[in-house]
């Protein structure tokens, strides 16, 4: 099936597969930063931005996506610089797997939710799993980046 | 009995056909069709339940996805995601918020952005937590081919003919809510979950992932508020009654006891709540 | 020091998070073909037949592999120094399959679907045989599970595969019998632990083409690449030097991939069909057919005398490899061997057991690798002789526990498989972190509990850990160090970045001794044709051994500058002073910057190429420790416990990155959570794993887990790099035993098995209420 997306703001065309899930759609044309962690929607790691919300590509159907506007980390540059340098700073950053989903995911945060709270923080991004960093570091860091309104 | 971690995932799941329908009395007559045609609402536990379709229904541009609030009651569309009824403020407000609470505990937002009311009800899984303070609500449901029935009356049947969920409604009574989740981690389904409602004097009680499906206490909910007066006893005998006339069940996550034992302590603690009871 | 010891961020953090393409299935060929394998629906059984035919004539479907289509030869996944402590028990595939994922046949084709497709239409007959899954009956059990004649051990490690003991082991110091007896106060206690899944978020991920040489090159997401070269070498039979494996970025391993897992199969495909393959294990099949922590039951008698004084150590363990031997030997010893000389006073230890095989999941390294286990054993054990003593049991550790300047008899006795190798704790602050760690949890304060509400309380515990550094003898890291024009250098190591940050923390030794900037290093690391030989990412060894060789590396490399810096001011290097920049004759005060001088060295004069290797081998193994105090609130109606904090004071030399040590202990510490708390392991009557994905095995997330403290000790080994020790496992040792102690200090109960689960601690509470009533 034919389906249109736009990709970071650029229209694509992709024919898929009715089955075929959105992660392995971004990863077979080359959208590398979309990782794949767990195929069972608990990780975190295969998160997009669908219509700027963050989404697992890994149980979405392709073919529901036409339509919509995907960004992948690619889309992100600038903000997840900003946000690795604070990951940098806090040594937040280890494996850094699950990292582009995490910018997605922040980036989301940040436009949705105004002056958060820690645990408002922490719940939205719960389902982004880190197995590296003890989540600590992680989220001092992403404190200092929502408080940068630079 | 329905609890996720006990179906055997498939593999590979095979579709042939996405079909977005462009009307339901469309959408319905494909469902009719065949037994291997069906509905996908958010489709977040798709592959974790389906092998085989031949076509899947889309319902997303029938106007599913909107939560209309009137001045008795709250309509939420089938297709409306979790997310955005977490985030509402009517719904927020109503019953001390325990749906977007309870919503709340599922998973992470990546998921409550996909995953649908319609979903939820419709997959009647024993692990839902949000079923259990929905009953609590007195929601209802409309159906395209049935109408409307209860929440309560459509967990209890076991009817199979096709058909398509249209809207949840809620109706707006002043009530105080309690929602209680009891799981081994955040991302956790719930070991038992507990959802309390109090309202001009009428406490309603369910109690869900037992692991069976959410069931209203109406024994335990007769006796309270057949009592005049609140104690200590009466809170106590309550919570037994519930543990004694609901079902609880062991499984990998839990014994049935300490299923119980929670169930206990949290009605316990929600009727307390509920009714700003004080010893 | 201006680069070492200072809080720089790693050096591909910003890369990573951008989402460049850096992990292996990023790197895979397109078009490789998938390989994918069918699993064993069975705990244990032996086929008796395969019909792959109709597979074989599946459309996409390019090979269909069985047993028969291999040499019989046997080998250990582990990758470990050579000869290896593992027994060689595995074959690529066999006719037996021995626990529920194990590998029945493996199939390559286009796509996904094709291969699942192929996977459902080979028919395989199976006489199921009686799986032993209860590793307490595993010894003598009438079903052998590796009656092969072929398998052996490669050096005596008890190996008895007729009685499903995979490895035995026995020490003593002093006669422990004869101080139990001496003891005024004895405790007696088993304990058991469980089989954490490593869970880090990328799956083992392996690919392969032939290059334009005719050589096989590999990508994979390992923590050992030599090792790997030197399996695929010995066990697919082509020459080492036909073989390059490449390790990208990694995510995450702490054990899991220090092993071949997809690398075999996608070898063979690619060599027989000349194209290039690719292996993504599911997540299932990262928690079943991956590896696991060896489960083990630890028996445990403790005597002392009524001043406190600590008389005897006697330790039984049983351990249970599952399917495979891999790390059999060396998991267990490392429980006692790393644990043990914590309390060097004793007057006698005993130290034995058994590793047993069963039909489950295979075990293998994993972050603490034995020390875990026996800390949390050891560490609940003083308490309760605290307890039994009416003894502080902060006071009894420090009267007992490891001081600087002291040594141990176990460090010469017992090694990873071997014999061990003295040393005396030239660094050890452990009095210090632990007294650190009493002011940051406010011990005075809250020990043992507070009553919070008629159903909540609040309570500590604590537990002190020690951990390695390296193998000695064993483990081999090198550096090369090669000079630019322009003034920088490539650091090439063989060292493994699994996401730890060793690429950064090489690079910042090397630095600091070459006097110039982080910028100034470039690292790339393990690349078997490019990258000097380094045994790993394993043992905690990575800061001291590997970084010992960057150190050596860099030190050469300065002297080799100070050579051409001396002979172009025409002086001799003991007269040149080197601020970083500039080179200086304190004699006729000539100059020449070193970035001219790396210019002129490439092209104007004396023209050469500077490049310089170096390796370390480590003599000792100079333990990190630390002290780790639990505070939580628990509800004695329910048995949920919230962890409130938890501190860490470490003691591992210097921090090379103060930052990225931190997140080794915490992300340790976690992990630690994780299996104290969280990370049951259910299986089935037949042994089938249920909790084979992240919705039904739990590891913590951010809201479980919301204050850390974590803090170092000032420390300095003189062996290390800069005074560094390692600190890649420390963290993860004390969570256990600090919950349970906790526990105990909250409510009065002692939990002595693994996970502590709500529904555990309602139990002990009910069971005491009940003991009390009866009172």
């Amino acid at each position: 099936m034919k389906i249109n997306l736009v990709i970071n703001n650029i229209k694509k065309e992709f024919n898929v597969d009715p089955s075929e899930y959105l992660l392995d759609t971004l990863r077979n044309n080359h959208y590398l930063s979309v990782k794949r962690g767990c195929d069972s929607t608990s990780c975190g790691v295969c998160t997009v931005l669908l219509d700027g919300k963050p989404v697992p590509s890994c149980s979405i159907l392709s073919v529901r996506a036409t339509g919509h506007e995907i960004t992948t980390v690619e889309g992100i540059q600038k903000e997840a610089e900003k946000l690795s340098g604070y990951f940098g700073l806090e040594g937040a950053d280890q494996c850094g797997y699950c990292n582009p989903s995490m910018a997605l995911a922040v980036y989301a945060l940040k436009n949705e939710l105004e002056n958060p709270t820690d645990d408002q923080i922490r719940e939205y991004l719960v389902g982004n799993l880190c197995r590296c960093t003890g989540y600590v570091s992680q989220h001092k860091a992403i404190k200092k980046y929502l408080g940068d309104k630079a | 009995m329905n609890y996720l971690f006990e179906i055997e995932r498939t593999e590979i799941m095979k579709v042939q056909q996405y079909y977005n329908a462009s009307s339901l009395e469309e959408a319905y007559q494909m469902l009719l069709l065949s037994n291997k045609n069906m509905i996908i609402a958010g489709g977040a536990w798709l592959k974790l339940s389906v092998k085989s379709v031949d076509t899947l229904l889309g319902l997303e541009h029938l106007g599913l996805d909107e939560i209309v609030e009137n001045k008795a009651q709250i309509e939420i569309g089938s297709m409306v995601p979790l997310r955005q009824i977490e985030t509402n403020p009517a719904l927020i407000e109503l019953a001390s918020g325990i749906l977007p609470f309870a919503i709340h505990n599922v998973m992470g937002v990546p998921i409550r952005n996909v995953a649908t009311l319609g979903g939820t009800v419709m997959g009647k899984y024993g692990f839902s937590d949000i079923l259990t303070a929905l009953l609590v609500m007195n929601a209802r449901l409309v159906f395209y081919h049935l109408g409307e029935v209860s929440l309560e009356e459509h967990l209890n049947s076991s009817r199979k003919d096709k058909d398509i969920l249209l809207k949840i409604i809620i109706p707006k009574s002043k009530m105080s809510g309690f929602f209680k989740k009891v799981a081994i981690t955040a991302l956790d389904f719930a070991i038992i979950n507990v959802a309390l409602s109090y309202s001009s004097d009428k406490i309603m009680i369910s109690v869900g992932a037992r692991p069976a499906l959410a069931s209203l206490a109406k024994e335990a909910m007769a006796y309270f508020n057949s009592q005049s007066n609140i104690t200590d006893d009466v809170i106590e005998t309550c919570a037994n009654i519930v543990i004694n006339e609901l079902s609880f069940g062991s499984n990998s996550r839990s014994s049935a006891e300490y299923r119980k034992n929670l169930a206990k302590v949290y009605i316990s603690r929600g009727l307390k709540e509920v009714t700003s009871y004080e010893n | 020091m201006k680069v070492v010891n200072q809080k720089l961020p790693s050096i591909d953090g910003k890369g990573l998070m951008m989402g460049r393409p850096a992990y292996t299935d990023d790197l895979a060929e397109k078009n490789s073909l998938i390989v994918k394998v069918l699993r064993s629906p069975y705990a244990y059984a032996k086929i008796k037949s395969i019909d792959t035919s109709k597979a074989k004539h599946l459309e996409g479907i390019e090979l269909v592999l069985t047993y028969q289509d291999f040499k019989r030869i046997p080998y250990t996944r582990a990758g470990q120094g050579y000869p290896e402590p593992s027994p060689h028990d595995k074959f690529i595939l066999d006719e037996f399959v021995r626990y529920i994922g194990d590998e029945v046949c493996a199939v390559a084709g286009h796509t996904n679907e094709i291969c699942e497709e192929a996977l459902s239409l080979i028919e395989v007959e199976y006489e199921v045989l009686e799986p032993v899954l209860d590793f307490e009956k595993a010894m003598n059990h009438k079903s052998i599970i590796h009656p092969e004649p072929e398998i052996h051990e490669m050096f005596p490690i008890g190996f008895e595969p007729l009685k499903n003991i995979a490895a035995s082991y026995q020490m003593n110091v002093g006669d422990v019998s004869k101080s139990l007896k001496e003891s005024e106060v004895t405790i007696e206690q088993s304990f058991y632990t469980q089989a954490q899944s490593h869970a880090m978020l990328e799956p083992h991920t392996v690919n392969a083409r032939i290059d334009f040489q005719n050589r096989l090159v590999l990508y994979s997401a390992t923590q050992t690449p030599f090792h790997v070269r030197r399996i695929i070498s010995q066990t697919l039979e082509i020459p080492l030097s036909k073989i390059r494996v490449i390790k990208p970025r990694v995510g995450g391993g702490f054990g899991g991939k220090q092993a071949i897992h997809g690398e075999m199969l996608v070898s063979f495909v690619t060599l027989k069909t000349g194209k290039p393959s690719k292996m993504v294990y599911t997540r299932k099949e990262v928690f079943e057919s991956a590896y696991t922590r060896h489960p083990m039951r630890i028996d445990l008698k403790l005597g002392a005398m009524k001043d406190g004084t600590l008389k005897a150590i006697d330790c039984y363990i049983l351990s249970d490899t599952g399917a495979y031997g891999e790390h059999a030997l060396t998991v267990f010893m490392v429980a006692g061997s790393k644990v043990l000389p914590l309390y060097n006073k004793v007057d006698s230890v005993r130290f034995h057991g058994h590793v047993v095989y069963t039909n489950h999941t295979s075990a293998g390294a994993f972050r603490g690798y034995g020390a875990i286990q026996g800390n949390f054993a050891l560490e609940s054990a003083i308490d309760m002789l605290c307890h039994k003593l009416k003894m502080d049991p902060i006071y009894f550790r420090q009267k007992n526990m490891i001081l600087e300047g002291e040594t141990s008899p176990i460090f010469s006795i017992m090694g990873e498989g071997t014999e061990g190798t003295a040393m005396n704790m030239e660094s050890c602050k452990l009095d210090f972190c632990v007294k650190r760690g009493m002011e940051l949890i406010n011990w005075k304060n809250k020990y043992p509990n507070i009553q919070l509400s008629p159903s909540k309380v609040k309570a500590v515990g604590m537990a002190i850990a020690m951990q390695g550094s390296g193998i000695p003898y064993i483990d081999m890291g090198s550096a090369t160090l090669k000079l630019n024009d322009d003034g920088f250098y490539n650091l090439l190591i063989g060292a493994t970045d699994i996401g730890q940050g060793s690429d950064t923390i090489l690079a910042q030794i090397a630095a600091e001794e070459l006097q110039t900037t982080l910028d100034k290093i470039i690292v790339y690391s393990s690349d078997t044709d490019l990258t000097p030989f380094d045994t790993g990412a394993y043992a905690s060894s990575t800061t001291y051994v590997s970084g010992n060789a960057v150190l050596l590396a860099a030190k050469k490399m300065k002297n080799s500058l100070f050579v051409e810096a001396s002979r172009i001011l025409k002086t001799s290097k003991e007269e040149i002073l080197f601020d970083g920049e500039i080179f200086q004759d304190q004699v006729s005060l000539r100059k020449i910057s070193f970035k001219e001088l790396s210019n002129q060295i490439t092209y104007n004069e004396d023209q050469k190429q500077l490049m310089v290797t170096s390796s370390y081998v480590g003599h000792k193994s100079p333990p990190p420790f630390m002290a780790g105090f639990i505070e939580i609130n628990v509800d004695n109606q329910t048995g949920e416990v919230e962890i409130c904090n938890y501190v860490s004071v470490v003691d591992c030399g210097t921090t090379i990155n103060p930052k990225l040590a931190r997140g080794q202990v915490e992300g340790g510490i976690v992990q630690g959570l994780g299996m104290a708390m969280y990370e049951d392991v259910k299986s089935t009557s037949k042994g089938k794993l249920i909790t084979n994905d992240f919705l039904t095995y739990k590891i913590p997330t951010r809201l479980e887990i919301k204050h850390l403290t974590t803090e170092f000790a000032d420390s300095y080994e003189e062996s290390g790099p800069f005074g560094a020790k390692s600190v890649g496992e420390i963290g993860i040792d004390t969570p256990p035993a600090a919950l349970a102690n906790a526990l105990y200090n909250a409510l009065g109960i002692r939990i002595t098995s693994l996970p502590i689960t709500p529904e555990i601690i309602l139990k002990k509470i009910q069971e005491k209420e009940l003991l009390n009533n009866e009172k």
